[in-house]
């Protein structure tokens, strides 16, 4: 799919650290190429909220003498990798795409931010996202909308947008994202690129902005799957600083890649592909389908019969976490605070007022009130329930079959503004947001093109911990078709 | 649901946001179809069905109490927005 006429900036993660392994290419190069070509398009793009090229030079300087003292730290000693900006990097603003973080500084790294500096990662680019990753375009940052690469006049998905959308343009080599009810996976799918969400508590949130906490999760986009794969054996693993974090075995997910087996059993949700399924969606994923058939996988209709109260599942218990987790802005310790506050009450309800944007106070007020006096079993306790029942759904279909398959997005990128109700923004998460439910890792794999050239992606979906086979899985049809390897015009 | 039983200025104190007049209508309307959609949660028997908190069923973490460093003052009071020698100031809490 490359030649040796790739520009720098679109080699695959895998491909550059072969390159850097040659000595055909130094990580000062490479990173140069990744810093020039953001400048070139961020002026359209606006895929970025800051990027600190300096740091992110002598951190290239430091891989290349690492390298030349046979010293490297691996496959990403040297890789360009972006954040999305709800990840923390010490001395590096963290806005979470808000007014209210506009001027915070982190003071300390986050666990995954670590670990990518252990692996040798040239950390370049902070990306735009919904604020506070709340959204499904990425027009929820107070800052800017981002592009979608392949029609800047429709959205990259979100709330990961900035980082599937500067991957897809050559903005870094592999970026990570976080994902809560389809945050990486949506825009992956919308912007043509491979997004994962680990299983809930493969990768440590310590240092993540909190969402909704029994949800969130942060995880790799990268061009490929076996790109995916590199960034997760990186960042994956139990760490002390966050209690929900697992204590599982991190297997060499590369290796699973080269293993000869893939699971065989594909089991097809009916639910996932009903009414308000794009026609062009729905046929590229079922090439998809038939790809794994002629694989020799066997195809089966499944259920999952609790699929049609995900999306009110999700809206309890995220709107809920999120009025908990976000009263931590109060404008005391960090974060905007209002002039001249007359008291206390005053500070408080003035400086969230003017620090928050609409969604991140609708979502505030909704999961207020599902947790009042009086509606707390009607909502929240319900929701729990009906979550018990949605894993229920998924375990028991896995009974039969080794992994799911289905589309990620119902439609293609669609236009800015062109959701402004709340309620069909949240229908684009419809497909997504049951792997957030019952923890479950889930990737996007870009598998074609609609006939205005806008990507395409589908989803699979495994057991607990089965990040390994799911790989192997998705790298058996992305590594025939490399649809992540196309480029926008840009 | 009525939308009329959604208090918003009852919510808004609760969660502590100045909402404007405009704010308050607005999401008044926007609230009420979300909980309409969200009320099929109703028709789910949920009888005899454990809540879950986590996708996983999560035990008790324990830790060794050990001291760990941690951030300096100067690290701590970065972001505050309001600062007095080494401490965070506030409006005057008590007269």
């Amino acid at each position: 799919m490359t030649t040796s006429t790739t520009p720098l900036y679109y080699l695959s993660l895998a491909e550059a650290a072969a390159a850097l392994s040659s000595g055909r290419i130094s990580s000062a190069e490479l990173t140069d190429a990744v810093i020039a070509r953001a400048e070139a398009v961020e002026p359209q793009l606006h895929a970025l909220l800051s990027a600190d090229p300096a740091a992110a030079r002598a951190q290239a300087q430091a891989s290349d003498a690492r390298r030349a003292a046979g010293k490297s730290l691996g496959p990403l000693d040297g890789i360009p990798i972006g954040l999305k900006d709800v990840i923390a990097v010490r001395d590096q603003p963290l806005t979470a795409g808000s007014r209210m973080l506009a001027n915070f500084i982190s003071p300390y790294d986050a666990t995954v931010t670590r670990r990518l500096r252990e692996a040798g990662a040239v950390l370049y680019g902070r990306h735009n996202c919904d604020e506070f990753a709340m959204g499904s375009s990425t027009e929820n940052s107070a800052f800017h909308p981002t592009g979608n690469p392949w029609d800047l006049e429709r959205v990259p998905g979100g709330s990961s947008g900035g980082s599937a959308a500067a991957l897809a343009a050559g903005e870094a080599l592999a970026t990570l994202g976080s994902d809560t009810g389809g945050s990486i996976r949506q825009p992956a799918a919308l912007c043509g690129v491979v997004g994962l969400k680990p299983t809930y508590g493969r990768v440590s949130r310590y240092g993540l902005v909190a969402y909704a906490s029994s949800l969130d999760q942060i995880g790799p986009f990268g061009r490929t799957v076996e790109d995916v794969a590199l960034v997760l054996q990186a960042i994956a693993g139990h760490d002390e600083r966050d209690s929900t974090s697992l204590r599982a075995k991190t297997e060499d997910f590369g290796a699973e890649l080269r293993g000869p087996a893939i699971p065989r059993r594909l089991g097809l949700p009916r639910e996932y592909f009903g009414e308000g399924l794009d026609p062009e969606v729905a046929a590229a994923v079922e090439q998809a389908v038939s790809y794994y058939r002629g694989l020799g996988c066997e195809v089966r209709p499944v259920s999952l019969p609790h699929t049609p109260y995900c999306l009110d599942t999700y809206y309890v218990l995220a709107t809920a976490e999120a009025s908990s987790n976000l009263s931590r802005y109060d404008g005391i310790r960090y974060g905007h605070r209002c002039a001249e506050p007359r008291d206390l009450n005053d500070l408080y309800s003035r400086s969230r007022a003017e620090g928050f944007g609409a969604e991140v106070k609708r979502r505030i007020i909704l999961g207020t009130y599902v947790l009042s006096s009086g509606y707390y079993d009607a909502y929240y306790l319900r929701a729990q329930k009906v979550r018990t029942l949605v894993r229920r759904d998924f375990l028991q279909a896995f009974a039969d079959v080794d992994a799911l398959l289905t589309p990620t997005s119902p439609i293609p990128a669609f236009r800015r503004g062109e959701k402004a109700d709340p309620l069909a923004m949240y229908l684009c998460d419809i497909y997504t947001i049951g792997a957030n439910l019952a923890g479950l890792p889930a990737m996007s794999v870009p598998c074609g093109f609609t006939r205005a050239g806008l990507p395409v992606g589908f989803q699979l979906l495994g057991q607990p911990l089965g990040e390994a086979q799911l790989l192997a899985l998705g790298h058996a049809y992305d590594r025939e078709h490399q649809w992540g390897r196309r480029h926008p015009n840009l | 649901m009525n939308s009329s039983e959604l208090d918003l200025d009852a919510l808004a104190r609760l969660a502590r946001l100045a909402l404007t007049p405009e704010e308050k209508a607005t999401f008044q309307r926007q609230l009420a179809d979300l909980l309409q959609h969200i009320e099929r949660l109703s028709q789910v028997d949920v009888t005899g069905v454990e809540p879950s908190a986590h996708a996983h069923p999560l035990q008790n973490v324990w830790q060794e109490d050990e001291p760990q460093p941690g951030l300096p003052p100067a690290e701590a009071l970065r972001n505050a927005p309001a600062r007095r020698d080494q401490m965070i100031a506030v409006p005057k809490v008590v007269e």
